[in-house]
């Protein structure tokens, strides 16, 4: 019989690309010959609406990209602006950014544990982990007022003060995260099922992960060992303890591996934060780019022309360009910015870890079985509203 | 400074035609290198200095100065620990660069949404289509003179404050 190269259409509606993702795939039997993913769904012109906005106006921009991990975004975007003003941020703004960051990280990873399980069919952990992410999202609340779309960092420091009962809630998932995550392993890493659809499935070696941009835990697990929080330490990182874990297979048990120790280091490291946590201001003395505390706001006329002017002008940033990347839960995430000395971004440049590990794809998946690409795409961990942007 | 830089000092010796400018701002170094040689030079940063990972390509629109577009390109050594960025000027009236996907397969996607977004053609590209516009868009949206509101709304005038 003369084979046949079938051509299907996965997506953009398809549960398992994870939001709308396209892919184009050319069959020969059951094996993949080529992918075409078609992207750009959700584009929304992020880069350009930060052209036309005040520095403080383009951050509400940044968490809709990555909405898994609004907080990296936030957090990556306030570096570099930080970076480009030359301005330093008091100890304990950086350690509930610490602190936020990591709790964004296990927020991330248990969608990404909980939905890779479910699309290869071991749908028990999606339960438990949404049930955790929950605990997650109500500190989320507690202290910015909203589940998703967060914004609760600002260039400077922090929108306002912790709640009353943070600290509290916080160590409640320091105390019982790691338990939950035994129960993961417990249903995942010796499930039979689970390690054939994933030992020896989408293998990308170290010298091709670094060839394709890849980055992040995706990165690590080829056995690159490389984490931005440890190498190019920024926010305070430098002074944590925690491992960086490295994978040997290069293949989705491994990047399954090292994402779940990740989570552990993760709880170390709010931990460590917590403990180190003291009183202090949570915004930098720069009067000509912070807002001015709420309290002077609606109390004195001088604070509300403070408030009014960072408000409609926002604060020029001296001329020049600089790359600020951190560690997302998904990889480098950078912000590119180029300021040409007024108050909005000349350019803002997203470099979205997602995007750039999709287009490994093909190469990930290639000459393996349909049914495995969905692991891939489960393992690469991808969220269309960062690639899109 | 940037005189110090391990790779300004090499390039100085080497690339001496083709380096335009070298700076450093914030602890950042960027090198402007013609776009001719762009490529050489980037091989030569990857190979000899082991900046082994391409972090990001894009591109700058500087609408009214000449040449009008910056190729900018974030490495990383990972070996190393750092960074440096090399910027090419590509002129409207040329508006062409020769594709960095010989290097890295990265710059595959990347430079695609820079075809996309900025219309600067990538020579030797595998597969220059747009990818985050539809096929049949016309324009190149993040260009200075694309207006924000849409391609049939006022042109950019400057800041709005």
């Amino acid at each position: 019989m003369a084979s046949e190269i079938m051509t299907l259409n996965m997506g953009p509606q398809h549960p398992s690309t994870h939001g709308v993702l396209r892919l184009v795939v050319e069959l020969d039997g059951e094996v993949i010959q080529k992918i075409t993913p078609h992207i750009g769904y959700l584009h929304r012109g992020v880069e350009k609406l930060a052209e036309h906005r005040t520095y403080h106006q383009a951050l509400p921009l940044t968490d809709r990209m990555d909405y898994l991990a609004p907080m990296h975004n936030n957090l990556g975007y306030v570096l570099a602006v930080e970076k480009l003003l030359g301005l330093d941020v008091p100890e304990r703004a950086k350690l509930v950014r610490v602190i936020m960051a990591e709790l964004t990280r296990l927020k991330s990873h248990l969608v990404w544990i909980a939905c890779h399980a479910l699309d290869i069919g071991a749908m028990t952990v999606f339960l438990y982990a949404f049930r955790e992410r929950e605990m997650v999202m109500d500190l989320y609340e507690m202290v910015s007022g909203a589940r998703m779309t967060s914004n609760y960092f600002r260039v400077g420091g922090l929108s306002r003060e912790l709640p009353a009962g943070f600290e509290q809630k916080v160590q409640e998932i320091v105390d019982t995260f790691p338990g939950h995550f035994d129960t993961y392993e417990g249903l995942l890493t010796k499930n039979t099922i689970w390690l054939q659809r994933t030992i020896g499935n989408g293998v990308i070696s170290a010298e091709d992960a670094i060839d394709y941009g890849i980055s992040g835990p995706a990165l690590r697990g080829s056995g690159v060992d490389f984490d931005l929080r440890r190498d190019l330490p920024y926010s305070g990182y430098e002074d944590f303890d925690f491992k960086v874990p490295v994978g040997e297979n290069c293949d989705t048990f491994d990047r399954y591996k090292v994402r779940l120790v990740e989570m552990r280091e993760a709880v170390k490291i709010i931990d460590q934060a917590l403990k180190r946590l003291k009183p202090g201001p949570i915004l930098a003395d720069a009067p000509q780019v912070c807002y001015p505390p709420k309290d002077s706001v609606y109390n004195s006329i001088e604070g509300l022309i403070h408030h009014f002017k960072i408000a409609s002008e926002g604060f020029p940033v001296p001329e020049g360009e600089v790359y600020m990347a951190v560690e997302n839960p998904k990889g480098e995430l950078g912000y590119y910015i180029v300021s040409d000395g007024g108050n909005m971004p000349y350019r803002m440049r997203v470099r979205p870890p997602s995007f750039v590990n999709l287009s490994a794809i093909e190469k990930m998946a290639k000459g393996s079985m349909l049914a495995d690409l969905v692991a891939v795409i489960g393992t690469l961990d991808i969220v269309l509203g960062e690639i899109d942007r | 400074m940037a005189e110090n830089n391990r790779a300004v000092v090499k390039l100085k010796e080497r690339y001496a035609d083709a380096l335009l400018e070298y700076k450093e701002h914030r602890g950042e170094v960027t090198v402007i290198v013609k776009k001719e040689s762009v490529l050489e030079v980037l091989k030569f940063l990857r190979d000899d200095l082991r900046y082994n990972f391409l972090s990001d390509l894009t591109a700058v629109d500087y609408l009214g100065q000449e040449p009008r577009f910056m190729v900018v390109y974030n490495l990383l050594s990972i070996p190393n620990k750092d960074r440096i960025r090399v910027k090419a000027p590509v002129t409207e009236a040329d508006c062409s660069i020769e594709s960095a996907t010989a290097l890295w397969n990265s710059a595959n996607w990347l430079e695609r949404e820079a075809f996309d977004l900025f219309g600067i053609d990538f020579k030797n590209h595998p597969n220059l289509v747009r990818i985050l516009m539809t096929d049949d868009w016309v324009g190149h949206p993040l260009r200075k003179d694309y207006p924000l509101q849409g391609p049939d709304r006022e042109p950019y005038k400057g800041r709005l404050s």
